[in-house]
């Protein structure tokens, strides 16, 4: 009938998770959430991802953090961040009163690191689930991170799982040979599900100076220029595994979140696009939610997976 | 702290790389404070992809007004809207200059380098209508980099300028001007705005004399409002010193706070 509007249901629900929508912010473009307040509804979000957290304060990397590059950005922050008891007594409150979920993104320099945060975390109430941090490229040297090795990998996502009372998702490192091997080897070690990517070891160089463009020499490549290696991955992890994917890599709009929907990711994290519009996530939920309508599509969830390979 | 996708390029001025920027943007206009600035887009599509932090130049009720140098791809895009193109912005943003009753009777020092000069004659306004005295530092490489100098004359402030080759005013580095006025009459403060080197040797000689200063500190920045932690600068902290985000506790810090790399 002419002027009426069929309402879209975006509603997702990953089995430990039920969401709103497939949108979430992801880790490190975020800040702490409340950053964002002033720009967009948290509550029209499917959820949103907090900066990593240590146990204890971290410092970061020294400048320059970040560089642009064709169609995306490097950065070195170095996970610096206030730490999770900081977090509890200061942000925690905070985040309580909106109706949307709230996920950690949980780091460790080690595994009885990893350990501690998400055995304190688990005294707090209004968090939805854990991120396992595995594959920050900034922390340790040339990139290394449990997300290399389907060993480290396995190791930590059991143990974590065991002492857990949440939900765990296992942001995965597209810095592999094979993310299909890191991503069964979190599967079989219980992860609830996986996201993935994280951010690809790059670098810049300043030509005049001879010297790399970032304090730390390496970075991790984000943005637009990503998204169909991302795309490639997501679909190729999506393909092999039975727990959720949760897909990102370069999303702007809410066409490139369908994509990664289509090729098989149950939700998707927008991260850098929330450095150019503060709102994009939302703006991703209306961009998919006028997809669905011109389309025809009554739930989001049915186009989950839908890619035909020729 | 607004978005403005549309705001309406008024009017452009240039000289050589040099651009001040008009626009209609009442909203962000009203809000601004001397010190703060906007992240303006650049592109419509993914490149360049970042937003550029703009220091802001004047503002009211009507809009806002920028004031930049083509220093890159982006600045340069940026420089070539027309007047009746519009603008994508975010702001204003940040921690701006301390501007207030207490100046009243007081003389400030306002010291600016090349693009640095950009947020200092919203300050010098906003000093006066707070009844203090400011008298402006304005300095270039060459009597081109100080395209602003008439302004500050016709808005009856008194300005001083110097370039390094000599062509325009005191021969040599605004902060060795600054210094030396500083040296035959102590100011109760002095605000700045500039690369760097300069803010470090102009916080040494205000620390030398005796005299506060507050320093606005320049940054690539990745989104201006906190997120990505990526424009940090190295500052005394509660428990020592520290990496601070500029976009957030800056852009404009105590010059006794900012530690400078050796």
């Amino acid at each position: 009938m002419a002027g009426m509007t069929k309402t879209v249901d975006l509603t997702v629900d990953l089995g430990f998770l039920k969401l709103r929508n497939p949108v979430l912010a992801a880790s490190g473009t975020f800040g702490y959430g409340l950053e964002f307040e002033p720009y967009l509804d948290l509550e029209k979000l499917g959820g949103f991802v907090v900066k990593g957290l240590y146990y204890g304060p971290r410092e970061g990397n020294p400048p320059p953090r970040l560089v642009e590059t064709a169609g995306g950005l490097i950065n070195a922050i170095g996970l610096q961040g206030i730490g999770v008891e900081a977090f509890a007594a200061k942000v925690l409150p905070k985040l309580r009163r909106f109706d949307t979920a709230v996920i950690v993104n949980v780091c460790g320099a080690d595994d009885d690191e990893y350990a501690a945060v998400v055995e304190f975390l688990d005294r707090q109430e209004g968090l939805a689930a854990y991120e396992l941090n595995i594959s920050c490229p900034n922390v340790k040297k040339e990139g290394a991170c449990p997300a290399l090795s389907p060993r480290a990998t396995f190791d930590l996502v059991r143990r974590l799982k065991a002492a857990s009372r949440r939900p765990l998702i296992t942001k995965l490192s597209p810095n592999v040979t094979s993310i299909v091997e890191i991503a069964q080897a979190a599967e079989e070690a219980g992860t609830d599900a996986v996201a993935l990517v994280n951010t690809f070891l790059a670098m810049a160089v300043d030509l005049e100076t001879r010297r790399p463009k970032l304090g730390n020499v390496y970075g991790g490549l984000s943005g637009p220029a990503i998204k169909p290696i991302a795309l490639r991955m997501v679909h190729q992890v999506a393909s092999r595994l039975r727990v959720p994917v949760i897909g990102m890599g370069g999303i702007m709009t809410g066409a490139d979140a369908l994509e990664f929907l289509v090729a098989g990711a149950a939700a998707v994290e927008v991260g850098t696009a929330s450095f150019v519009d503060p709102d994009a996530a939302v703006r991703v939920v209306a961009g998919i939610e006028r997809w669905c309508e011109a389309h025809g599509v009554g739930a989001v969830r049915e186009v989950v997976g839908t890619l035909e390979l020729n | 702290m607004t978005i403005e996708r549309n705001a309406r390029l008024r009017d452009v001025q240039s000289w050589g790389d040099f651009f001040r920027f008009d626009i209609d943007a009442p909203a962000a206009g009203r809000e601004a404070r001397p010190g703060q600035f906007v992240m303006v887009k650049v592109a419509e599509g993914p490149d360049p992809l970042l937003r550029r932090p703009l220091g802001i130049h004047d503002a009211g009720r009507d809009g806002l007004e920028l004031f930049f140098k083509v220093a890159g791809r982006g600045t340069e895009i940026l420089s070539r809207k027309k007047p009746g193109d519009r603008l994508d912005l975010v702001g204003p943003l940040g921690r701006g200059f301390t501007v207030d009753g207490r100046m009243k009777g007081r003389t400030a020092y306002l010291v600016g380098g090349g693009r640095g000069i950009a947020p200092l004659y919203f300050l010098a306004r906003a000093l006066v209508a707070a009844g203090a005295k400011p008298v402006v530092f304005y300095g270039g490489r060459t009597a081109a980099e100080v395209p602003l100098r008439d302004k500050f004359e016709r808005a009856g402030f008194e300005i001083l300028a110097s370039t390094d080759d000599g062509s325009l005013g005191f021969p040599g580095f605004v902060t060795e001007l600054a210094d030396r006025e500083m040296a035959k009459a102590k100011p109760d403060i002095v605000y700045a705005c500039g690369p760097d080197p300069m803010m470090k040797a102009l916080a040494a000689g205000a620390a030398k004399r005796g005299v506060p200063c507050e320093l606005s500190l320049e940054s690539m920045m990745g989104c201006g409002i906190g997120a990505c932690w990526g424009c940090v600068h190295r500052v005394k902290t509660e428990g020592g010193d520290g990496w601070v985000k500029i976009c957030e506790e800056g852009p404009v810090f105590s010059g006794e706070r900012v530690l400078w790399p050796e």
